[in-house]
């Protein structure tokens, strides 16, 4: 017998080398290819093994997993996996009452409970009693299921994950075969390693049907009915990744990425790097300075020039970046944001970094400015970066945030040939016809300059990042002249705007008490709070906004229906700076840098108290 | 090629020089505009980037394709430039402020990686641009506007700096001696890979005659030392000294009889891989040492594009032609109907 459930919320809680964050992601991949639409959030320290045994040393994998659409991984925990003192204490308050804690209760002595900084026994003081607790010695029990095999005492306790993973895979119903081919492919070169980890997968999925709490049967979590076509897992990060092959592909430019290591970006660096035979070119700089600096050169030799980076090295690839601004050459940096100021929080997210993106060079340095909204639209968002590029003769700045970059949920893979198509003409004599070649002669439509790339032959050209004439682009100190090449520069956005769909309302009416605007990585949550809403009939109403420089065209006659306008976001209120700065209008902010996403039901209150707000609001 | 492709006027592009009456660059301008011709490559097939100081103007000068750019940073752009566009003969032009100071860190990359990049280093041992500061090659003790009582800094050695990035064709020049200049910017141009030539430069404004003392007319004779492939190591009047070596430790001596006859002049060879000797002629600086001229280093390494066409062939062959619906569906995939 199964017990029915629309949704579940898993988090796997252990040590930084208890493989939590391998178990987790193939947990989500098994509910993914059962069918489910699923969302994750990996969550884990900066440190690559910090102290054991420490709450600064616990690494978490969330996963929500459903039978309908979802857009978070979820607020609170339906069962909680926790494999140590530490990982109980930090995670324990995020599972709901009556939900499900497995506890390894091996370890749970004076030493281990000094080191969580932990003063009574949690197994013991009560302090559970919320819970429907599963206490397991689960390293003994993993030790004993490998007992008599090739892989013994230590690491044998080592497969400890796998033993947990296959007791959760018995709760919800998951067979164990996808996860025993992937364990025998990642260890292929260890078959005794893998054969250990079957064992252990398979000793804890046994071990299941014992338990007392057990005895009605497993959960089950129907699958999703999501739009018909053919699905894979994906994170930001490989989102981004695959856009860039398939913007080389569609606009017929070579790929060169300019990047310097740095979390949580280092990943796409990492993928792209295996796909030399799709003509990509990675090129590991020696800082993030000559990153940003060799795609500016090698825009400048026509390729689709790309870097990749976070917060601290933005800051350092401004100064190429201004240069690709003067030049005009088009240049698209990838900042996936992190917690500042300076090293901040590298593991953790934040949107923080949106005025250095759209304002963080010196002079008047105007560049599109863009935001992706979950792991599966990192894939459209680059596309559109590059498409804006290479249109308009541009840098673009798109952001993401750890929390997409490193979140996964499923993809419809879509057929190369609906993709858009992002071929622009390299100029040429013949094109060129008659007369002096006029590198800065725009086009009328979408600003964008000629592309001469060098090579082609009788249109050779200098440029730099002293001003320049308007068209001829030679050294120019002429006041009015800089002028009309200020001007030039800024009218470059509004042909952008220009191109880009108008603003449009996401969910609710065109007019009412309440109007979100969201930004980036914050649309899943802020979505299902807005919609939980609608369903109890208030007057609100969400705009999500991926172009944020330039602002889509029609956003004031949107945000002046509303008696309110509130933009939650994981900073001080950069997006509310902007809105108001811009559109001349009174924004509420709702602010949150604590390193963690929103939960819907944090932002259901918010924005209930923003609906009572909005009466006596000052407009 | 045309033959009006041939000419040094070909290569000089309409915008007016701008350099001070007197710069030492005009003659390395002229130099650089004269040899290429004969490098037989089309006037769009060539490329010159720079930095951001006096000589950094270069590009503009020149009718080829050219890039000024941003202080110090001209070798990371003509990486990606190259990188994307390995056809291109691609220059750079750099200072000693903006090759050694703040663009120290790119500058030791690109010579380290082996980048298929012509590096001109002009080395007036002053910041010119910015009127007139200290610079990391200046002589210690330089009065300059930001050290008016003499500059503590010890200086950097270009040429040490190239060698010891592994640089695969190091030399130096002087902007006085046109012939040397066109033979210099030749060789580096013909060479395969990373070139490194400093040219000793004369700053008329800020830092007149600092190279005098060794490049002059009149005391040149004494104050440099030639390096020639193959050929003994002397210089002076008549060549009457030589470099000797005793137990690993250099002499400069007269050329006389015994350990310093002339049979004991050390040969110079720019094109052995580990030469003490290399290392020991770049560490050679007036007035205890004359001053090498010509190239001190020359071997072949694999150019840095070649290892990435390589390395790309050899992913193709081992994965197959790219196919971008296989690449999305890397990984287990499922389908909902």
């Amino acid at each position: 017998m199964k017990i029915d459930l629309k949704s579940a919320v898993v988090r796997f809680a252990g040590d930084s080398g208890d493989g939590m964050q391998l178990v987790g992601a193939q947990f989500a991949t098994t509910s993914a290819e059962f069918g489910n639409d699923l969302a994750t959030f990996p969550d884990y320290p900066a440190e690559i093994r910090a102290p054991i045994g420490t709450r600064a040393g616990v690494s978490a994998y969330q996963i929500h997993f459903a039978s309908s659409d979802i857009s978070t991984p979820g607020d609170e925990l339906d069962a909680l996996v926790a494999m140590n003192v530490a990982a109980l204490l930090v995670h324990r308050h995020d599972l709901k009452t009556g939900g499900i804690l497995i506890v390894d209760t091996y370890g749970f002595d004076e030493k281990h409970l000094k080191l969580a900084e932990c003063k009574s026994n949690p197994l013991e003081d009560g302090t559970l009693s919320d819970f429907r607790v599963i206490q397991l010695d689960i390293h003994s029990l993993t030790e004993k299921a490998l007992a008599g095999g090739p892989v013994k005492g230590k690491n044998a306790a080592r497969c400890k994950n796998m033993w947990a993973l296959g007791l959760v895979n018995w709760i919800f119903g998951r067979p164990l075969d996808h996860t025993e081919e992937w364990i025998r492919k990642k260890f292929a070169a260890h078959p005794e390693i893998a054969e250990a980890n079957i064992s252990a997968l398979r000793a804890g999925n046994s071990h299941a049907e014992t338990l007392e709490l057990f005895q009605s049967g497993a959960y089950e979590v129907k699958p999703a009915k999501l739009p018909p076509g053919e699905y894979r897992k994906i994170s930001g990060n490989e989102a981004c990744a695959l856009g860039l092959v398939a913007a080389s592909k569609r606009s017929g430019r070579r790929l060169f990425l300019g990047s310097y290591p740095i979390t949580p970006a280092s990943q796409i660096l990492h993928e792209l790097a295996q796909w030399k035979h799709f003509g990509v070119e990675t090129f590991q700089a020696e800082d993030e300075i000559a990153a940003a600096a060799s795609a500016v050169g090698a825009a400048f030799g026509g390729g689709l020039a790309v870097t990749t980076t976070s917060g601290p090295g933005l800051c350092l690839k401004m100064e190429a970046i201004n240069l690709a601004v003067k030049v005009e050459l088009p240049v698209v940096i990838i900042n996936v944001q992190r917690g500042g100021p300076s090293t901040g929080l590298p593991t953790k997210t934040e949107q923080s970094d949106l005025l250095q993106a759209t304002f963080g060079r010196n002079g008047d340095s105007p560049l599109p400015v863009l935001a992706a909204a979950s792991p599966a639209d990192c894939f459209d968002a680059t596309l559109e970066a590059c498409q804006i590029a290479l249109r308009h003769m541009t840098p673009v700045i798109l952001l993401t945030d750890g929390y997409i970059a490193n979140g996964s949920e499923p993809w419809l893979i879509p057929a190369e040939e609906d993709l858009p198509d992002l071929r622009t003409p390299s100029m040429t004599r013949e094109m060129w016809g008659e007369g002096p070649y006029l590198p800065y002669k725009r086009d009328v439509a979408t600003g964008a300059r000629p592309w001469a790339i060098p090579g082609t032959p009788d249109l050779e050209h200098r440029i730099g990042g002293i001003e320049g004439e308007s068209l001829t682009g030679k050294i120019s100190y002429d006041s009015l002249n800089h002028q009309v090449m200020t001007d030039e520069r800024q009218a470059k956005l509004a042909a952008v705007a220009d191109f880009l769909p108008p603003a449009t309302l996401r969910a609710g009416k065109g007019s009412g008490d309440l109007l979100v605007v969201s930004w980036g990585g914050t649309l899943g949550s802020v979505a299902t709070a807005v919609d939980r809403l609608l369903d109890h009939g208030a007057s609100i109403a969400h705009l999500h906004l991926r172009m944020l420089n330039p602002l889509p065209k029609g956003i004031d006659d949107i945000i002046k229906s509303f008696r309110r306008v509130l933009v939650p976001e994981w900073n001080v209120g950069q997006l509310q700076f902007l809105l108001q700065g811009r559109l001349g209008v009174k924004v509420h902010s709702y602010q949150k840098v604590q390193g963690q996403p929103f939960k819907v039901s944090e932002l259901v209150h918010v924005f209930e108290a923003n609906l009572t707000q909005s009466g006596v609001s000052e407009k | 090629m045309s033959d009006e492709s041939c000419s040094k006027t070909n290569f000089k592009s309409d915008s007016q020089v701008r350099w001070c009456p007197g710069c030492g660059d005009y003659s390395i301008l002229s130099a650089v505009q004269s040899i290429l011709p004969k490098l037989g490559r089309k006037r769009e097939d060539v490329a010159f980037v720079s930095g951001i100081g006096c000589s950094s103007r270069f590009p503009y000068y020149m009718n080829t394709y050219g890039f000024h750019t941003i202080h110090g940073r001209a070798p990371a752009i003509a990486t990606g430039l190259k990188a994307i566009n390995p056809n291109l003969m691609v220059w750079v032009i750099t200072g000693d402020g903006d090759g050694l100071s703040i663009g120290g860190n790119h500058l030791l990359h690109a010579l380290r990686r082996n980048v298929d990049l012509k590096i001109l280093f002009f080395n007036n041992e002053i910041y010119g641009l910015t009127k007139g500061q200290l610079s990391p090659t200046s002589k210690q003790g330089s009065v300059t506007s930001s050290t008016p009582y003499g500059g503590i800094d010890q200086p950097i050695n270009p040429i040490r700096f190239a060698l010891a990035a592994g640089a695969t064709f190091v030399a130096r020049t002087l902007d006085n001696d046109v012939a040397h200049m066109q033979k210099t910017f030749e060789a580096a141009g013909r060479h395969k890979g990373v070139a490194f030539v400093e040219i000793l430069q004369n700053c008329v404004i800020f830092n007149d005659k600092t190279h005098e003392p060794y490049i002059g007319r009149t005391h040149r004779e004494e104050g440099l030392l030639h390096l020639e492939e193959g050929e003994p190591l002397r210089f002076g009047a008549g060549h009457g000294k030589g470099i000797f070596a005793e137990n690993l430790e250099i002499e400069v001596a007269p050329i006389g009889e015994g350990a310093h006859s002339k049979e004991r002049v050390l040969i110079h060879k720019p094109n052995a891989e580990h030469s003490l000797l290399t290392h020991a002629l770049a560490d050679f600086t007036y007035p205890h040492r004359p001053v090498p001229i010509g190239i001190f280093k020359q071997v072949n390494h694999p150019e840095y594009h070649h290892l990435v066409q390589e390395q790309e062939h050899a992913v193709i062959r081992q994965e197959g032609p790219a196919d971008l619906g296989a690449l999305f569906r890397a990984g287990p995939t499922w389908t909902i109907d």
